[in-house]
């Protein structure tokens, strides 16, 4: 089967669309190709390229369908519009029953005539997220000028062009020819093959796979550090980035000028990240005075005015970090606080200012309750948000609170303060810490609660497609560290205390803690725990507790991991089916059990165990001990199983048959104490 | 080519360069200005169906970035390179390279990078895509596509390339003061021209500028240009330079602090809303 190859080639695509664009490439000509059955598909992507290969069909059959028209009856136009759509005319038709059939043939084409007539359009059609036009007045356009269009079935060129009407698309057509590296090796080469392309483009010092790239770049600079005993400091995002910005991957190693090594780290790597996309490296765990970088050639020089010149740039980067990090040392960070009530946070939910007073008093709040001390709580706080106003963290938002705690410390504030206002974002992200020590946990956990709390009082609710003030992210926080640090407090009051102090307050804070739960569920769910049976412990009972929450509900997922928790599932799941179909016929069976009816010694037996259970599982859950609580409920799974294996529920007698379906209801009843166990799965 | 250009040499190679490339060679337009995009050979010419291309000098003023002459990199006056080609050549990247080649940047010694960069200018109500383009990690131009100018789409989207002169001759000449540049080969250095103006302007831009003055101003710049363009005959270039002074003087406003975020916004958005009815007009005197 033949070998269908396309790339375009054009100006550098910009590194953050490479790899969705080759993806969308082979998604839409899968699409468009469907009837050559393309197989075996590989997509290519890099700075001036998207490229992909496929096996196809050679061609598709000829197809024959009957389509079925208007009813013989209808209208000529309608007629006239079918026989139009399908570009037959009326000789075409026959008749069957009242309608008109027409029997169209699809002749069948080869491949490349299936190609050359999809690609124009698909073309046309391409969804980058931000198109250009450019040179004359052609209306094609392509994420940077397109250049080449290479087309090949087998080697033969799969000849179109992007004409349509009077738009001269550019005069682009396809061909058979590429090009290597912009400066090593520059002019066009004939493709005949994927094979033959991507190993001449070597040749040309043009790596078309971008993971192999990454790996250049990685494993490059990890060696080029290592020379100078040092590592690198893992960067995926940074990585593909990089892979992105260079067909032919040349890692250097730069040194940093010792004048700056007093700078922290965290800013010599955000400057060097964000402006540069320089690698930061480590030594003997501080900051390396080495930085890493890749470069697109293999300079004459070997690289040497290459890296003067980029030790250079990176001097002018750091001596404005340097006059950031003096100007905003020179004032107190508590001296700031009056500039924040002239910074907006939301339109809705007022000013820095604002913020920063809610956050200090929530934080003092939660301090309360997990003992940390509430004095240092409410400090951070009320300076979490202040080096908004500072320099530095204008030139780099993505330093705020990092360098707040920098100023705190410069003035003298007590360390746990100044970690606090670090670590208020935190965790940023699913593998980023949380904070360990009490006052830094009690200013993020308010800070998140005060985000949660105000968008949902001003209707900012995440949706399905949207979440823009990471309203999920928050959640996740929260849950994050009250789990791992098993902090026991009640969210209901916080959320109200947060909730109150905003400029509209009042909401009704069920859907909010609703929310939280729900991420919990989600989280319980990608960690592979059963979910299912958090969803059950919710169902005896909202409880904003998580701490307490999760432990029922490990209790719960405990119990149902032996055999007799499996057992008594399926016994309690038999009583709810018997109930739920009986309880159709003659509505609810919640009447006390009548001890005067029990006949059968299984009857009495079960009775008796549940007369014990009953207030025994409630004893224990509210001394909040649920392994003794599902303890007691495992007991019921002997009496409940030769109940089942001995009596027989519809008894002639009424009577009988309904004391029965009481006992089994009653029998239900204890357990939802503990769980909705309807709510199990599997 | 090889040897090290002064600061006057480098423009002076530069307009060899792209007068040979067939761009007409203006002298810089005597309003002042925030940056080269501004001239009418740009914001004006970019518009319409008939070819341009055209180079020139623009002296760019930033007032918030005024440091007294003390910061080695930054400036509140500064001179841009720009260039516009309408329609896009289809070679522009490369003559672009060339142009560097002949400053003394030999792209086989050098790591040229193309880093994206969504230009967009709102006070123009102009957005335009293209790349940083990079000399061994240094931003040494800003390379667009011209998508839109003053609200319109561009008929044929022009090529515009703008060099940072003071940051280029800095990198050519090996030199980390822009103060300390070679200006003329002969001993005279950027300080020697510049530093005193640097000094006394940072004063204007921070704390002298008369900021009543410069609303009033504002607004008299606001009204002249809707004034200009009232009427059975607009004028839209003496209106365009209406347009170019409130824009500076905003910039001015800007820096002396007196603009909260809101009223940054409603300033943007008012001149902006000139500067389309500007570009209207140019259209419909022909282009």
């Amino acid at each position: 089967m033949p070998e269908f190859f396309l790339e375009l080639f054009s100006e550098e695509i910009p590194a953050r669309m490479q790899a969705r664009g080759a993806e969308d490439l082979v998604r839409l000509v899968g699409d468009a190709l469907a009837a050559l059955n393309p197989t075996g598909t590989r997509a290519f992507a890099g700075p001036r390229r998207i490229a992909m290969v496929a096996t196809v069909a050679a061609g598709v059959a000829e197809s024959r369908s009957a389509e079925r028209g208007p009813r013989r009856s209808a209208p000529a136009q309608a007629v006239d519009g079918f026989l139009r759509k399908h570009g037959a005319t009326r000789e075409d038709l026959r008749e069957e029953g009242e309608f008109w059939i027409l029997d169209k043939v699809t002749p069948g084409a080869e491949a490349a005539r299936v190609i050359a007539a999809v690609m124009p359009g698909l073309l046309r059609r391409f969804p980058w997220p931000k198109s250009m036009r450019w040179g004359g007045t052609s209306g094609f356009t392509w994420v940077r000028p397109l250049r080449r269009i290479t087309c090949l079935l087998d080697g033969a060129v799969v000849a179109f062009d992007l004409r349509d009407g009077t738009d001269d698309g550019h005069g682009l057509t396809s061909s058979n020819l590429s090009e290597g590296h912009r400066f090593l090796s520059p002019g066009e080469f004939t493709v005949t093959s994927r094979a033959q392309w991507q190993e001449e483009l070597r040749r040309r010092h043009v790596i078309v796979d971008a993971a192999e790239r990454r790996t250049l770049i990685a494993d490059g600079v990890t060696a080029q550090a290592a020379e100078a005993g040092c590592a690198v400091v893992d960067d995926p995002g940074l990585l593909d980035e990089v892979a992105g910005l260079v067909e032919w991957p040349v890692p250097l190693l730069g040194r940093i000028d010792d004048a700056y090594m007093d700078l922290p780290a965290e800013v010599m790597q955000v400057s060097m990240r964000v402006n540069q996309r320089y690698f930061a490296l480590r030594k003997d765990g501080k900051a390396a005075a080495h930085f890493a970088f890749a470069a697109n050639i293999v300079a004459r020089d070997g690289g040497v005015a290459i890296v003067a010149g980029n030790e250079r740039v990176l001097r002018a980067r750091f001596a404005d970090a340097r006059h950031f990090w003096d100007l905003d040392r020179a004032a107190r960070l508590e001296s700031r606080l009056p500039a924040l009530d002239g910074v907006t946070f939301h339109a809705k939910l007022g000013t820095q200012g604002q913020r920063a007073a809610r956050i200090a008093a929530l934080a003092a709040d939660i301090a309360r309750l997990i003992g940390a001390d509430p004095g240092l709580a409410e400090q951070a706080g009320r300076l979490a948000k202040a080096d908004l106003t500072t320099g530095m963290v204008g030139e780099f938002p993505e330093l705020q609170g990092v360098m707040g705690s920098y100023y705190a410390r410069h003035d003298g504030l007590d360390s746990a303060v100044a970690d606090a206002i670090a670590q208020h974002y935190a965790p940023r992200g699913p593998s980023d810490p949380i904070p360990t020590a009490k006052v830094a946990m009690a200013v993020a956990l308010a800070d998140k609660l005060d985000t949660l709390a105000g968008f949902f009082a001003v209707g900012e609710k995440p949706t399905g497609s949207g979440d823009p003030y990471a309203l999920r992210r928050a959640a996740l926080g929260v849950i994050r560290i009250i789990r791992d640090s098993a902090l026991r407090l009640a969210l209901r009051p916080l959320l109200e205390a947060a909730d109150g102090r905003h400029l509209a307050p009042g909401r009704d804070l069920d859907d909010l803690l609703g929310f939280l739960i729900e991420r919990l569920r989600v989280q319980l769910r990608a960690e592979g725990a059963r979910h299912d049976v958090l969803a059950a412990v919710l169902g005896a009972g909202l409880d904003d507790d998580l701490v307490r929450l999760l432990a029922r509900t490990d209790a719960v997922a405990a119990m149902l991991g032996t055999e007799d928790g499996a057992n008594l599932l399926a016994g309690y799941r038999r009583a709810a089916n018997i109930l739920r179909i009986e309880e159709k016929r003659d509505g609810p069976h919640g009447r006390p059990v009548d001890a005067s009816l029990l006949r059968l010694a299984e009857e009495s037996a079960l009775a008796e165990v549940l007369d014990r259970a009953d207030p025994s599982v409630r004893a224990a859950l509210a001394a909040q001990n649920f392994p003794t609580a599902v303890a007691r409920l495992a007991a019921l799974r002997p009496p409940l199983d030769a109940f089942f294996e001995k009596v027989t529920v519809n008894d002639a007698d009424p009577a009988l048959r309904s004391n029965r379906l009481a006992l089994l209801a009653r029998a239900r009843a204890v357990m939802n104490l503990v769980a909705d166990f309807s709510k199990i799965e599997g | 080519m090889a040897s090290v250009p002064s600061f006057q040499d480098l423009i002076l190679r530069l307009h060899g360069f792209w007068s040979r490339q067939g761009c007409i060679i203006l002298q810089p337009y005597d309003v002042e200005m925030g940056a080269g995009t501004f001239h009418p050979a740009t914001t004006l010419r970019a518009l319409g169906a008939k070819p341009w291309a055209a180079a020139y000098v623009q002296p760019s003023r930033r007032p918030s970035d005024g440091r007294y002459g003390e910061n080695p990199n930054r400036l509140q006056h500064y001179y841009q390179y720009q260039v516009i080609m309408k329609p896009s050549p289809a070679d522009a990247q490369a003559l672009m390279l060339d142009s560097f080649a002949e400053i003394g940047l030999d792209p086989l010694l050098h790591d040229f990078r193309f880093v994206e960069d969504d230009w967009e200018s709102p006070t123009l109500g102009a957005w335009g895509l293209g790349w940083e383009v990079w000399c061994d990690g240094m931003e040494v131009g800003q390379f667009t596509y011209f998508q839109q100018v003053g609200g319109i789409p561009t008929v044929l989207p022009s090529f515009e390339m703008t060099y940072g002169l003071e940051r280029l001759a800095m990198y050519v000449q090996n030199v980390e003061n822009v103060y300390d540049l070679d200006f003329n080969g002969r001993g005279v250095r950027y300080g020697d021209v510049f530093l005193r103006a640097e000094q006394e302007y940072s004063a204007f831009n921070f704390e002298r500028a008369d900021t009543d003055l410069l609303q009033r101003h504002f607004q008299d710049a606001e009204r002249e240009c809707a004034a200009l363009l009232d009427g059975n005959r607009r004028l839209a270039l003496p209106a365009y330079d209406q347009c170019i002074k409130a824009s500076h003087l905003f910039n001015l406003l800007d820096a002396r602090g007196v603009i909260s975020v809101t009223e940054r916004a409603s300033y943007i958005g008012r001149v902006r809303a000139l500067a389309k009815s500007c570009c209207e007009a140019w259209l419909e005197g022909g282009g």
